[in-house]
């Protein structure tokens, strides 16, 4: 997917959740269902979104690959707990991550790996956001923190593999509304130091940017300090890890956000629209991320 | 024209559509409207063209009240980007928040903001009277070219970069100051008009903590001894 240059209209939709209060856990799915309906407005052709600790999906124990399959792929040969969800699959396995990556691979060697971790499954598709939380039963979804991406596409075709979230490193998840303006720069000197990559797509630099750094032992809050400081162009980017979820804005902050937190979570949206189906946001602290300015919540 | 109904006609948009209530509005029925629910749906309010009363009872989305010609909106909550853009008359009051580009080229009116407000609010304003309770984010007053901004708390950087012709008044701190944007003396007129804006807007400080920001005019006018540039 090219860069999406979306200007000022209401394109695109972010939202996420990171809930504090465990007893939460089990309506995740459905709080999330609210708050993809929230933006489905914004991107009503494809939709991604990746869940924390769903353990019907991944069960405790387990690592998990998700992976885009035909229809038609054979997946009994995998010997693992296995998830289809329209043009996304799930597979788990009480193995070593970069064991059951190899597997699924060997099985599948031209399918597209959309995310790999400990706790995590992400879900792409194209259609309409609303159907394709039914695709994925989201609103089963149990787990401690979420995020989903609604795209309204403007320059490439409306493909899973376009969907966001971009998820390249172990249980990292990246969604960015904007565009990268200085991504092909950054790729060189990435490919340079071995990062290889998945698609031309600008914001796939942003989360290899991310991957890199996390990999070099930065917290969330400082890897996009340093995003910060070496791209150029428009974004809302909201990023998650096995640790916790962060937010930052270009330095223009064109691109909308809004935070609204409680004791009980701490939630992002492109717009208020994603966050109304949120137990207690009547009296939450509702903010705008200010921009340039970095904005991070551990576990 | 028949003769508008006294009682307050409420509008539930938990049922009902944003569609529906503008097009009530647009032709009503009555004086007074209460909406409820509006769940930051977009272009509340949006499109009134004359002095009906509307009291909208928590958030809403994207330009709230925009184009009002003479309506007295009340939003009781937050209000998301471009509330009461380009408004030609009347009164828009939101007493929580603003996202970005608020009054957004408005030509004339009353924007009233009880909280703060983020980016670029009263950008292009081209005659709107906007005060803000709390504080207004970068870029504010972008290309303002006529009209009263007065702002309690603080001013983000960029503050009436471009400025044409509007009065900035600013009681706390401001960022860096926009291109062409300069602090300017504060006259007994100024003085007088800041008491009247925030009284219109129900706020009381004393005017003499506030700092007047203008147009320093250099970047607008046509210096013929730049001429050789072209």
């Amino acid at each position: 997917m090219a860069p999406t240059k979306e200007g000022l209209s209401p394109m695109c939709g972010i939202v996420g959740l990171h809930l504090r209060d465990p007893g939460l856990y089990p309506q995740l799915g459905r709080l999330m269902v609210s708050m993809l309906d929230g933006v489905a407005e914004r991107g009503p052709d494809s939709a991604g979104v990746a869940v924390y600790g769903d353990t019907r999906r991944v069960p405790e124990g387990h690592a998990a690959v998700s992976v885009l399959l035909p229809p038609d792929a054979d997946t009994g040969g995998l010997d693992a707990v296995v998830t289809r969800a329209g043009d996304t699959t799930v597979v788990a396995a009480p193995t070593g991550l970069d064991e059951l990556v190899a597997r699924v691979t060997t099985a599948f060697p031209t399918a597209l790996v959309v995310g790999t971790g400990h706790d995590l499954a992400v879900y792409k598709g194209t259609g309409h956001p609303g159907a394709l939380a039914a695709t994925y039963d989201l609103a089963g979804a149990s787990g401690w923190q979420a995020l989903a991406h609604t795209r309204m596409a403007t320059e490439s075709a409306v493909t899973p593999e376009g969907c966001h979230p971009f998820s390249v490193g172990p249980d990292q998840c990246l969604v960015h509304n904007g565009s990268f303006s200085n991504h092909a720069t950054i790729r060189r000197e990435l490919e340079h130091a071995g990062v290889r990559f998945d698609s031309e797509n600008d914001s796939e630099v942003g989360a290899r940017y991310v991957a890199s750094r996390l990999a070099q032992g930065e917290d969330l809050e400082k890897a996009l300090l340093a995003l910060r400081e070496v791209f150029d162009g428009f974004y809302t980017l909201l990023v998650t890890s096995a640790e916790g979820f962060a937010v930052v804005r270009d330095p223009i902050a064109c691109k909308p956000a809004i935070v609204a937190e409680t004791d009980a979570w701490v939630a992002m949206a492109s717009e208020f629209r994603g966050l109304t189906g949120l137990p207690g946001i009547e009296s939450a602290r509702l903010y705008e991320p200010e921009p340039g300015r970095v904005y991070a919540w551990q576990r | 024209m028949a003769a508008l109904g006294t009682e307050t006609i409420t509008v539930d948009l938990a049922s009902g559509s944003v569609r529906a209530l503008n097009a009530e509005l647009h032709d009503p029925s009555a004086k007074l409207y209460e909406v409820r629910n509006p769940a930051g749906a977009h272009a509340v309010a949006a499109g009134i063209d004359r002095g009906i009363t509307v009291d909208v009872r928590g958030h809403v989305g994207y330009y709230a009240a925009g184009m009002n010609d003479g309506g007295i909106v009340t939003i009781h909550g937050n209000a998301g980007t471009g509330v009461a853009e380009n408004m030609m008359s009347g009164t828009v009051r939101v007493t929580g928040d603003v996202s970005q580009s608020a009054g957004a080229t408005a030509h004339g009116g009353l924007l009233v903001i009880g909280g703060s407000a983020s980016m670029r609010c009263g950008i292009s304003m081209k005659g709107v009277d906007i005060v803000v309770g709390g504080s207004v984010g970068p870029m504010s007053a972008f290309m303002a070219q006529a009209g009263r901004m007065v702002v309690c708390g603080d001013a983000g950087d960029g503050l009436g970069d471009s400025i044409y012709e509007a009065r900035l008044y600013v009681r706390g701190t401001v960022g860096a100051l926009g291109a062409d944007c300069v602090e300017k003396e504060v006259r007994d007129e100024h003085r007088s008009e800041l008491a009247e804006l925030l009284a219109a807007a129900g706020l009381e400080h004393d005017v003499a903590q506030f700092r007047r920001y203008g147009s320093a005019r250099r970047l607008y006018h046509f210096h013929s001894e730049q001429a050789g540039a072209y």
